[in-house]
């Protein structure tokens, strides 16, 4: 395969939007729990929640600045590498973003200032409710990344006027209703994001037999929402599969590597599919349960790939693997969450180390499971960029050179590696270094005129423990 | 309709180069001292706002994609390489606020991170601007010029130049929030800084003379266009007073004033150009259905409340920094 400028775009579309996902997945649930953890702390004055608020906090700084740093890549990539994209819907999707920008980032930005800096300039209640608004900014943002997506998933509510896509009915853009799918199957990824860090967390001080009150309480918080969360979640995946097997049929034929039309259709458990023969290898296949998680029925006729012009396949092999890889990790969790909530209850999950065990080291599958859902969509969508309506290789800036895009995506992949390393490296410290003036060793306490870091407030944490003792 | 947008592009633009003006400048300054202290002094004054700061240069690129997409199209791909290098500038000192106080060994490394960063941002943005003053060559509106293109003499001048400017935006800020030490060194910083911006505005003003740029021309059609240059002169003035006086409100305020008056030199040069002497406002102008949708809700209620948390930011943190370091 050359490496043109339309690949190299792609691939580095691909991984900076990977690389950022990351981030928000993590800082919109982190903020949910921060806002929850604020509001019990005023509400009951129990020292553990401040604690705990203290010590995430600092975490989500972390995390909240490279989102901030990677987020504002991609505010701009979509002008420097797809041109012709974003000339043409402009229209739709500029506006779309300017919402997000101007209802969330500034939201965000400005509140997070004080949630870091301003705990001893503002009155508790505006420290509240700047948590709060820190926390609807990210869920705002969220939102309008999920309806600009969405569109360009299932392109609705316009028309082409000279070249470009103008809005006739911004109801139907933004109501579509698969963004109200889309965007609870997101948000409900992020807050699993968010309980399993903090609850794999919690497990780990208790198997380094540490810090166990606040590690109670990370525990069975992170347990418990993900236990409730995860058959929602689960089901509202289902309902995302039902709008794609309705409105992408391409796609959900590459999803379930079905290559030829059946009725009653089989599903395929598992599989090497083969474009080359347009056939699966070593399939393991159910007969007619693809027709009912199709469509509720025993006998349905469901579309296979060879139903679509060659032009108009996209490629199989990713989808169909990202997929699986993604329903295994939320049913690896929910098997977690539910028996680790039913151990918790009958107080004996402390002893049972091999569960702590386990849900310490799954805090990296919410993070897979959201990616390989993002791979699932959007490259069950190619060849289009706007399903049915522009395709990929059209979008691409026409006269971006390979070599600019080249030097561009190594740049990005040697300065995102760069980051991400020490970024990874600092949260691990810190989660290490575990929360700040009880138990094992306190962190280095800082000299006194170093503004910078959010550790810098362990002093007043410190000095607020001694006074509620 | 359009002109609103229009407005409101040409408010963002201003308010982002004042704002990341002065948290960049910091950064540069950063770079030129190797005391711990200062540097950490310099830092608590930009650190609980510099991410607002910089979130208006995302409000600016959306709001020139939803109501100008045609401008953002062609100049984005146009300025690839100095949109990259920008980017990444502005990654590398971002991240560096949050890893600095997390690293212990390796603190040096964010150190140089955050001064490397802000000056290559600065850089970039500088030039971009002469880029696009000298004139992108576009052919039914793909970009013609290559790769490297928009490095040109002019260029590079103008991205000299504009980190001098912010530079010395960043010292005037200095001098407002700080004491001590680092109030002293920005105070001497200033008189050089000032020299320098305004021996680039001669050299950049001599230079675009002997080029014949076409915005030359517009300064003779339109003679009441001086009236900017008299303003900034009379800032340049009155901020040379406040130096003398060692009044530590008055610069920071006169620089801004400066930047206002070259930024609305410049945009009124080209008006009604988007893209000098290529794309106009009104063949910019996104569909009317778009800039609507956008103004009653985004326009109208929204970019209010965003200047009233820009407001409290700035509220909450006002006054010299130093007293807010002894808190922690």
């Amino acid at each position: 395969m050359d490496l043109t400028a339309l690949l190299l775009s792609r691939l580095q579309f691909a991984f900076t939007i990977s690389f950022h996902i990351i981030f928000p997945a993590f800082t919109i649930g982190l903020a949910a729990w921060l806002t929850v953890l604020e509001a019990m702390h005023q509400y009951s004055g129990k020292p553990v929640y401040r604690i705990l608020f203290e010590f995430w906090l600092k975490i989500f700084g972390v995390a909240f600045g490279m989102g901030v740093v990677s987020g504002v890549v991609m505010a701009f990539q979509f002008g420097t590498n797809w041109s012709v994209l974003s000339k043409m819907s402009g229209p739709i999707q500029g506006p779309l973003l300017s919402y997000e920008t101007f209802t969330a980032f500034m939201l965000e930005a400005s509140f997070f200032g004080i949630l870091i800096f301003g705990r001893t300039r503002v009155p508790p209640w505006f420290y509240l409710f700047s948590t709060a608004m820190v926390a609807l900014g990210t869920t705002l943002s969220a939102f309008w990344i999920m309806v600009n997506n969405s569109w360009m998933q299932v392109p609705t509510g316009y028309v082409m006027q000279n070249g470009q896509f103008v809005p006739v009915d911004w109801a139907q853009i933004i109501f579509n209703r698969v963004v109200w799918v889309r965007f609870p199957h997101m948000l409900l990824a992020s807050y699993l994001t968010g309980a399993f860090c903090v609850a794999a967390t919690g497990a780990w001080y208790l198997l380094r037999r540490t810090y166990r009150a606040e590690a109670r309480v990370m525990l069975s918080m992170g347990l418990a929402l993900a236990a409730v969360l995860l058959p929602v979640q689960l089901f509202i995946g289902h309902l995302v599969g039902d709008y794609v097997h309705d409105l992408q049929p391409a796609k959900f034929a590459a999803i379930e590597a079905r290559w030829h039309d059946e009725q009653p259709a089989s599903e395929v458990l598992i599989a090497i599919p083969d474009s080359g023969t347009e056939s699966n290898k070593y399939a393991i296949s159910i007969p007619i349960l693809g027709s009912i998680i199709g469509s509720l029925s025993l006998t349905s006729k469901e579309v296979g790939l060879t139903s679509f012009a060659p032009q108009d396949r996209p490629p199989v092999l990713i989808p169909f693997f990202a997929f699986r890889i993604m329903v295994g990790c939320g049913l690896v969790m929910l098997g977690l969450a539910w028996l680790g909530t039913w151990l918790g209850l009958k107080h004996r999950l402390e002893r049972s180390r091999l569960l702590l065990w386990g849900i310490f080291l799954s805090f990296p599958l919410p993070w897979i499971a959201i990616l390989t859902g993002w791979y699932t969509a959007e490259v069950g969508r190619q060849p289009w960029t706007i399903y049915g309506v522009l395709r990929t290789a059209d979008a691409v800036t026409p006269f971006l050179t390979a070599s600019a895009a080249m030097m561009s995506l190594i740049l990005f992949v040697a300065v995102y590696a760069f980051i991400f390393s020490f970024g990874t490296y600092y949260i691990y410290r810190l989660l290490r270094a575990g929360p700040p003036g009880l138990g094992g060793k306190p962190l280095d306490i800082p000299a006194p005129n170093r503004p910078m870091s959010l550790a810098d407030q362990l002093p007043t944490t410190r000095s607020y423990l001694e006074a509620g003792e | 309709m359009v002109m609103f947008w229009v407005a409101l592009l040409a408010i963002s633009i201003l308010i982002y180069l004042l704002l990341d003006g002065f948290d960049l400048g910091v950064g540069m300054l950063f770079g030129l001292t190797s005391s711990k202290s200062k540097r950490e002094a310099m830092l608590g004054t930009v650190a609980p706002v510099w991410d607002g700061n910089e979130t208006w240069l995302i409000v600016t690129g959306v709001i020139l994609w939803g109501s100008f997409p045609l401008v953002y199209s062609m100049l984005l791909p146009a300025l690839y390489i100095p949109v990259v290098v920008m980017l990444l500038g502005l990654i590398l000192r971002g991240v560096a606020f949050e890893f600095r106080g997390k690293a212990s060994r390796s603190r040096w490394i964010w150190d140089v991170c955050f001064a490397t960063g802000s000056f290559a941002a600065s850089f970039m943005q500088g030039a971009m601007v002469g880029a696009i003053v000298e004139g992108l060559p576009f052919s039914n509106g793909d970009y013609t010029g290559g790769t490297f293109g928009w490095l040109t003499t002019f260029a590079v001048l103008c991205g000299i130049g504009l980190c001098f400017g912010y530079a010395l935006l960043g010292a005037c800020w200095l001098v407002r929030k700080s004491e001590g030490p680092v109030r002293d060194m920005a105070r001497r910083q200033i008189p050089p800084l000032a020299i320098s911006v305004l021996a680039f505005l001669v050299i950049v003003f001599v230079h675009a003379l002997a080029e014949h740029l076409p915005i030359l021309h517009r300064w003779i059609d339109r003679p009441y266009l001086f009236v900017f240059p008299l303003i900034g002169a009379g800032a340049a003035a009155v901020l040379a007073r406040s130096i003398l006086n060692h009044d530590d409100y008055w610069p920071f305020h006169m620089v801004s004033l400066i930047f206002v008056a070259a930024f609305g030199t410049l945009a009124l040069s080209f008006w009604p150009y988007m893209i000098p002497f290529v794309v106009t406002i009104e063949e910019a102008a996104a569909p009317h259905a778009s800039l609507a949708f956008m103004f009653w809700g985004a326009g109208l209620f929204v970019f209010p409340l965003m200047l009233l948390y820009m407001a409290v930011g700035y509220r909450i943190f006002r006054g010299k920094s130093v007293s807010a370091v002894d808190h922690y």
